[in-house]
């Protein structure tokens, strides 16, 4: 069988026209840019009636220029991607491949992205986010990866082949290699090649999505909770407390997050059960937080708090101790019949790491945001009515900080794949045959001047992803300064 | 302002105290001794044989007076054999009893014993030290006047063309982490996959002999990822000073734009970012280590890697207090350097 090439048939009418109009686009931006300095950018006029209007011009033609040569680019990337999830791989090439097995990723991009446009005035903040061009490719590179990540990683839709399983021949083969003798209902190529241990890229690549997708959000919501939960208190009491607790996050801080990383995640470490008992006092905060914003809402009706506390505790309380007690580590509290599930010993020592590392900074940005909002009127008004501190804290000060903690819990999961990256990369925590990207760049730089398709595919993938990511968190930012 | 100083100076030194505390406890927890003990001794010794080899060499003691022998205010180790021999910290076998000092720590400039490289932990992290010198020293130069030209440039006309194809490019550097563009230069620039072999993807060569050939890939690479938070953080500080007053009054006199620019809005747009850039000096020791590691430049951050990799203790601490006390200047620099820069605050 022929190996394909990149855009397979359609690619003989379309690749030239893709070639011009990119080279065109490239020239309509670089001229506007020139544009934008020499003439002062676009002009407007005042009209007698009061209005405004654009008066034209070389930048306003070059920018409408620019915007239809970007539409035409566009429509180009939509044909290729349609073709290929109708006809596959024999009429688009790898392109073409790989957009048909995308197919339930696209239909989940577009349901989402037509039902929220739709009702997006009732939305609030999220629908917002539809008015802001930046805000819609950031939100839609995050959402691709998430849907990803879990069709590939929960249903088994999107791979190819087995991630873990070698088939002879294969090694270090170019992408669009076909399998030698396929048998029957097997997927005929390795679309974006195998690696060097003639596994398929294609398949590791989305595996390695869910990972990440499994962990950094989570982990940066732990984050948040121990830095909000330790960081009001210390912005909204000061003194001693906050000294110390800045002083502690400073500490973190000034350590070099590889060497800390190198300390917490060695087999050695792990062995003395220290992540352990870390994963035991961070994860507490969760419940610390949830409890104590209950009760500072509810204390005043008992017979709706207490029933509520148990509820809500009782159940945080099995899931942290399912969460840290595993048989076979220092921490095994709970007996086996009542532990929920176990989590993988590495997966958790990373966990740990990762949250360790980010909750400071968010601590800093909440003590600060609260030594700010504490001097607002509506916190001396709550202050007078007789409230509690804490009811101030979690319910007066909190939510008038949400929108920068939203924005930086954006840019923070960003952060936050970056560092699970950097942990494989120097092969930590993880296993080694762990499909999530950092391990697989960390393997494939090896050989990377000879056959780079097996780094470059994670490495454009988590670049797109963090980029996504740091668009959305641009575009909230834009849209909730609008209010 | 000098109590200040001193002030922070005392943190820094409480900092750094309990740092190298926190190093050391890990690096001296049991199973990391016992695989050190195996290392240096031979893999097949058993846990007696372990235990009389760590406490010939005073492993076994207290956390709190190992830790003192490093720093050099408790006494170090002495061990006599039963055969006479006498060993210790501070001294070789062959030193006259009368000349055997007592202490040898950090305070007595006694930095210790590299157990991987054989070498003295001193002159080892100097010599690292200084490759990384001249990596961090080009980065610096790459990256401030590339960050501080984008950023001026992006926000001297805000909402513009220019503007938003730099913003756009300055996000886009955040969002690479220094092991992608690595990856990515070194497939599109050094491979031969896609035939421009215009540079070297290995910079081992570049501490006695940087070339153009070999040190831009990562010096580049360093620079991209720091250059991004500068440049949008001189982006904002620009676009606030550009809507000032006294911005509109010169406009209004009839000045032209690039005097307003440049003599007017440059200076006081550029008291942020000195902050910035010192602050990110630190960060750049992370991206150091990544590149160092992917490039196979023997410098600090590789020595890092090698030292954690090993667990070799007192290397590992030297490595610390070097990081550490790097963060902790650059800070304090940036405090005392905002000061100065900026007439309005001052510290009572």
């Amino acid at each position: 069988m022929e190996p394909l090439t990149w855009t397979g048939p359609i690619g003989q009418f379309l690749d030239p026209v893709l070639y011009v109009l990119a080279g065109l686009f490239v020239i309509a931006v670089a001229v506007q840019i020139v544009l934008s300095v020499a003439t002062g950018g676009a002009r407007v006029v005042t009209n007698p009636d009061g209005t405004l209007s654009s008066a034209g011009g070389p930048y306003d033609l070059s920018s409408t220029v620019t915007r239809w040569l970007g539409l035409g680019l566009l429509a180009v990337v939509v044909i290729y991607l349609l073709v290929g999830v109708v006809s596959g791989p024999s009429a688009a090439g790898i392109i073409g491949g790989v957009s048909q097995q995308l197919l339930p990723v696209w239909v989940a991009l577009v349901l989402t992205f037509a039902l929220s446009i739709r009702y997006k005035r009732k939305l609030g903040l999220y629908g917002k986010l539809f008015d802001s061009t930046v805000g819609m490719i950031g939100f839609a590179l995050v959402m691709f990866w998430v849907f990803a990540g879990v069709m590939a990683g929960l249903f088994d839709w999107i791979t190819t082949h087995d991630s873990l399983s070698q088939v002879s021949g294969m090694k270090n083969k170019v992408p669009g290699t076909p399998l030698r003798g396929a048998e029957d209902g097997k997927y005929l190529w390795y679309l974006l090649g195998g690696d060097n241990l003639a596994r398929d890229v294609f398949s590791r690549l989305f595996k390695g999505a869910w990972v990440v997708v499994q962990i950094a959000p989570l982990a940066t919501l732990f984050a948040f909770m121990v830095g909000i939960t330790l960081g009001l208190p210390a912005g909204y009491y000061g003194g001693r407390l906050d000294t110390l607790l800045s002083f502690l996050a400073n500490l973190i801080l000034a350590f070099p997050v590889i060497l800390l990383f190198y300390l917490l995640v060695t087999p050695e470490i792990v062995a003395t059960g220290i992540p352990n008992y870390m994963a035991t006092v961070l994860f507490i905060f969760p419940l610390i937080f949830v409890g104590v914003l209950l009760n500072s809402r509810y204390y005043t009706q008992p017979s709706f708090r207490t029933p509520l506390l148990i509820i809500v505790l009782g159940v945080m309380g099995w899931i942290y101790l399912s969460l840290i007690s595993d048989g076979g580590t220092k921490v095994a509290v709970l007996p086996e019949f009542l532990d929920l599930f176990d989590i993988d010993a590495g997966i958790l020592v990373v966990f740990v790491s990762v949250v360790f590392v980010n909750a400071p900074t968010v601590f800093r940005i909440v003590r600060g945001l609260a030594l700010d909002i504490k001097t607002r009127d509506y916190v001396a008004a709550a202050q007078t009515r007789g409230e509690g501190p804490w009811y101030i804290m979690l319910w007066e000060i909190l939510p008038n900080a949400r929108g920068p903690l939203i924005v930086d819990f954006c840019l923070r999961i960003g952060y936050t794949t970056i560092l699970l990256g950097t942990l494989g990369f120097f092969g930590l925590g993880l296993e080694s045959e762990s499909p999530d990207w950092g391990t697989t760049i960390n393997a494939g730089r090896r050989l990377l001047s000879v056959y780079p398709h097996a780094a470059i595919a994670p490495a454009l993938s988590l670049l797109t992803l963090v980029l996504g990511l740091n668009l959305l968190a641009d575009g909230l930012r834009e849209e909730s300064l609008k209010d | 302002m000098g109590l200040f100083i001193l002030r922070r100076l005392g943190v820094m030194l409480l900092t750094a105290l309990c740092l190298t505390f926190i190093v050391f406890f890990l690096t001296n927890l049991y199973p990391n001794l016992e695989k050190l003990a195996k290392t240096q001794g031979n893999f097949r010794m058993t846990d007696e044989a372990v235990a009389s080899w760590l406490g010939d060499r005073g492993y076994t003691d207290n956390t709190f007076v190992k830790y003192g022998r490093w720093l050099g205010v408790a006494p170090g180790w002495v061990t006599e054999k039963e055969d006479g021999t006498v060993t210790g910290q501070c001294f070789l076998e062959n030193t006259a009893p009368e000349e055997r000092p007592t202490f040898c720590g950090v305070l007595q400039g006694d930095w210790g014993f590299s157990l991987v490289f054989k070498d003295e932990v001193g002159s080892l992290v100097a010599t690292r030290l200084a490759a990384t010198g001249k990596l961090m020293g080009f980065v610096l130069l790459v990256m401030v006047p590339m960050s501080l030209i984008v950023g001026v440039l992006a926000g001297m006309r805000e909402g513009s063309g220019l503007d938003r194809s730099l913003s756009t490019f300055s996000i886009a550097t955040t969002a690479t982490p220094e092991y992608v563009s690595g990856v990515i230069f070194i497939a599109v620039f050094a491979s031969s996959a896609f035939g421009l072999k215009w540079f070297k993807g290995s910079a081992t060569q570049a501490i006695e002999n940087a070339t153009f050939e070999n040190f831009t890939l990562p010096v580049i690479t360093i620079a991209l990822y720091g250059m991004g938070y500068i440049a949008r953080m001189t982006r904002a500080s620009m676009t606030e000073v550009m809507t000032a007053q006294y911005i509109r009054t010169a406009r209004l006199k009839g000045v032209s734009f690039g005097n307003i620019v440049l003599k007017h809005a440059l200076r006081n747009a550029l008291i942020a970012p000195f902050t910035v850039i010192m602050l990110q000096i630190p960060w750049l020791l992370n991206g150091v280590v990544i590149v160092e590691t992917l490039f196979n430049y023997k410098g600090f951050g590789w020595l890092l890697v090698q030292a954690a990799g090993n667990n070799d203790i007192e290397l590992l601490l030297a490595v610390s207090v070097v990081s550490v006390v790097v963060v902790l200047i650059t800070q304090l620099i940036s405090d005392i350097g905002y000061v100065f820069l900026n007439p309005r605050i001052r510290i009572s």
